[in-house]
């Protein structure tokens, strides 16, 4: 009735969103579905892995970050929640989106839809549960270090939506990618246990600097006629920028450095810009090549 | 009612048949570039249009293209060539409940399934109430849809689909989902969009669907189309059975494409004397004469000889008997069947005779009822049977105190 008045282009604009919201609410309802604890979980995953890494690296491995700028904290197992929750958004985020071709083949056949929003609900259902989990750390955080966390918190915002961003350029490129080539799933399952390590989710930059002053720089490694830049490398890394960003304001209760947030704006429209690109040049045939 | 709600133009659309299909980094690298593929041609040039309020059938065998084309429409696939336009509010049935999850309720689903069908939250919520009364399952609403029974299933899918209320229906063999009443219901469902001046497009093996479903329909072989007409007609080319065919008086019906056509067909005596009555223990050849309008490549003559009952006696093709002319130009031409005799019981008799390119679906020239003749047995009679066969009768013995034989069906 209301859509003669209504122009064809809002109208389908409405549509994808009504269609993106229901994607999302399918993903967030059924992921805990038929658990006796259901949501639950989201929080428990997240405690147990801040215990068993805080227990390994921080009592037996002795490692030691440095103490949280504004909030005073010294507390390695917090220091450590903030990257596991935020590591696991991203990680577990990206693979969704890179399995939502595939994973939603048979609708992908049957039904004309912006297959877009595949790939977007799975990542925006990622960050609804990142929201509790990240909400569990601050509140954490918050008890720990004292209400000022309040003066800084709002800067999760911003971020989120730049965590999303990225997540999903590089999950749109993927989803792509394993369509023409499966292998890719298994391929991105090694980068994964790379990037574990290479983003600094249980490993203080201090710890980094240490191997690259003492060890490296001083034993006289040479990379290509230079001094191996495995700092420089650590530092460069997108997702570790992410987790010293998120650190800054859940675990030193400050804002970010500017250069790292511009570093993170230029990370996340790059990727969504590639993302679409390869999207927006292939869409047309995935469902043949499914 | 005017302009159409589909037009489809010059589309034609191919799919990569992988010989070796590994999808791996690997086989790109080694072989420098994708697996080898060959290109399969499932719609070749197909243009036509779809008026608005028109309900449309598409037939043709498995793999003839009609799937494909509908799936273009939709938009699920992109065509290689051509364009298709469509005006309206497009739903496309091409399976019930695609997206439904299984864990969540079919309350849930509805909202989904809406969603993916166009419908925004408020639509569905003003509709929610038919929905479920029409496919009858308020009982089991609030329970995930894993547990519904696959009847329950495709009738929670296909009520969504059909509240979508679309100004374009695309409906791919969805038609016989469900038991006999909800069927009922889904044909009354369409009779009311039609008769709101609403478009449907469907595909069926039903033919008996097709044509009181369908105004018009278009025909597809190979993908590439055939004939478009209304749809009994279409109906009736398709299946072959004469339908359509042309009443030529004398109880003589001809089908056909036409290229070639049968002039005359006689039944001949030894002597060469055309013959109306037949001795069955004779020769007899049986000469088709024809006209090829156009030359014809390996054409397949065949005749069928039947009784009164349409029993077919015998039958022969120059496919049975390998012979396959090359090539026959256009003009006049005749053809001999000979038969070294044709041993049946006496009664009449008539010759369906059928001209076609070699494997083809549809003939050139199909004819029944052209040549009528009796058979006649002289001074034998047989009382009944199929066959005849000179037959006699001998060697009477009795009144012997042995048997000639053993006792085999004696009781003992």
């Amino acid at each position: 009735m209301s859509a003669i008045a209504e122009p064809a282009r809002a109208r389908s604009r409405r549509i994808t969103l009504n269609l993106l919201k229901n994607l999302t609410l399918r993903e967030i309802r059924s992921e805990y579905k038929r658990t006796a604890l259901g949501r639950v979980w989201s929080l428990i995953n997240p405690l147990a892995q801040i215990a068993i890494y805080g227990i390994v690296f921080g009592l037996i491995f002795r490692a030691e970050p440095e103490p949280g700028i504004n909030s005073g904290i010294h507390v390695f197992a917090l220091w450590l929640g903030v990257g596991i929750v935020t590591w696991g958004f991203i990680n577990v985020g990206i693979r969704d989106a890179m399995q939502s071709f595939l994973g939603y083949q048979g609708l992908l056949k049957k039904v004309a839809l912006p297959r877009w929003t595949l790939p977007a609900s799975k990542v925006l259902a990622r960050a609804a549960t990142y929201l509790t989990e990240v909400a569990v750390v601050a509140i954490i955080c918050g008890i720990l270090g004292g209400w000022e966390i309040l003066l800084r918190i709002w800067m999760l915002v911003p971020l989120i939506a730049l965590t999303i961003v990225f997540i999903y350029g590089i999950g749109l490129v993927l989803a792509v990618g394993i369509v023409y080539f499966r292998d890719i799933e298994h391929f991105w399952g090694i980068i994964t246990q790379v990037l574990f390590y290479a983003s600094g989710v249980m490993i203080p930059r201090n710890v980094v600097e240490t191997v690259q002053v003492e060890t490296l720089d001083a034993g006289g490694y040479t990379f290509l006629g230079g001094p191996v830049p495995l700092l420089a490398v650590f530092e460069a890394n997108p997702i570790y920028q992410f987790l010293t960003a998120y650190r800054r304001v859940l675990y030193d209760f400050a804002i970010p450095e500017w250069q790292l947030l511009l570093s993170l704006t230029l990370w996340a429209v790059g990727t969504a810009v590639v993302g679409l690109l390869v999207y927006t040049r292939f869409q047309a045939k995935i469902v043949e090549e499914l | 009612m005017s302009g159409n709600a589909v037009e489809v133009r010059n589309v034609s659309k191919t799919f990569r048949v992988y010989h070796d299909r590994n999808q791996s980094i690997k086989a790109t690298v080694l072989k420098g570039g994708r697996a080898k593929y060959e290109e399969f041609w499932a719609l070749r040039d197909v243009s036509l249009d779809v008026p608005q309020g028109e309900t449309f059938g598409l037939l043709g065998l498995n793999g003839s293209g009609k799937s494909t084309l509908l799936k273009c429409i939709a938009g699920i696939l992109q065509p290689n060539a051509g364009t298709i336009v469509s005006r309206g509010r497009m739903a496309a049935m091409l399976e019930v409940g695609s997206g439904f999850h299984p864990e969540l309720t079919g309350r849930e689903n509805i909202y989904l399934n809406g969603a993916i069908l166009g419908m925004s939250d408020r639509e569905v919520d003003r509709k929610l109430e038919s929905i479920i009364d029409f496919a009858g399952v308020e009982r089991f609403i609030d329970h995930p849809v894993k547990n519904y029974s696959s009847g329950m299933y495709v009738r929670l899918g296909f009520s969504v689909a059909i509240h979508t209320e679309p100004e374009l229906m695309l409906v791919d063999e969805v038609l016989s989902v469900g038991d006999k009443d909800f069927q009922a219901k889904c044909l009354q469902k369409f009779d009311d969009l039609k008769a709101d001046g609403k478009t449907v497009v469907v595909v069926s093996h039903s033919m008996g669907t097709m044509r009181t479903f369908c105004d018009r329909a278009a025909w597809l072989e190979h993908g590439e189309l055939q004939a478009i007409g209304r749809a009994s007609e279409i109906v009736d080319r398709y299946t072959g059975k004469g339908g359509e065919a042309v009443e030529l008086g004398d109880g003589i019906k001809r089908f056909g494409t036409g290229e070639i056509q049968f002039t005359d067909i006689e039944v001949l005596g030894e002597d060469g004397a055309p013959l109306d009555s037949v001795d069955p223990t004779q020769p007899v050849t049986i000469r088709l004469s024809f006209l090829a309008h156009e030359p014809i490549e390996r054409p397949d003559f065949a005749i069928s000889i039947r009784d009164a009952q349409q029993t077919a006696v015998f039958n022969i093709t120059g496919h049975d008997r390998e012979w396959l002319p090359e090539r026959i130009p256009a003009g006049h031409g005749s053809v001999d069947i000979r038969i070294a005799s044709l041993p049946v019981r006496a009664g009449g008799y008539h010759i369906v005779a059928d001209v076609r390119a070699e494997g083809a679906e549809t003939p050139a020239d199909k004819v029944w009822g052209a040549k009528r003749f009796d058979v006649r047995h002289g001074d034998h009679r047989t009382s009944g049977g199929t066959l005849y066969l000179p037959s006699g009768f001998d060697g009477l013995r009795s009144g012997d105190a042995t048997a000639s034989g053993t006792l085999r069906l004696m009781p003992r």
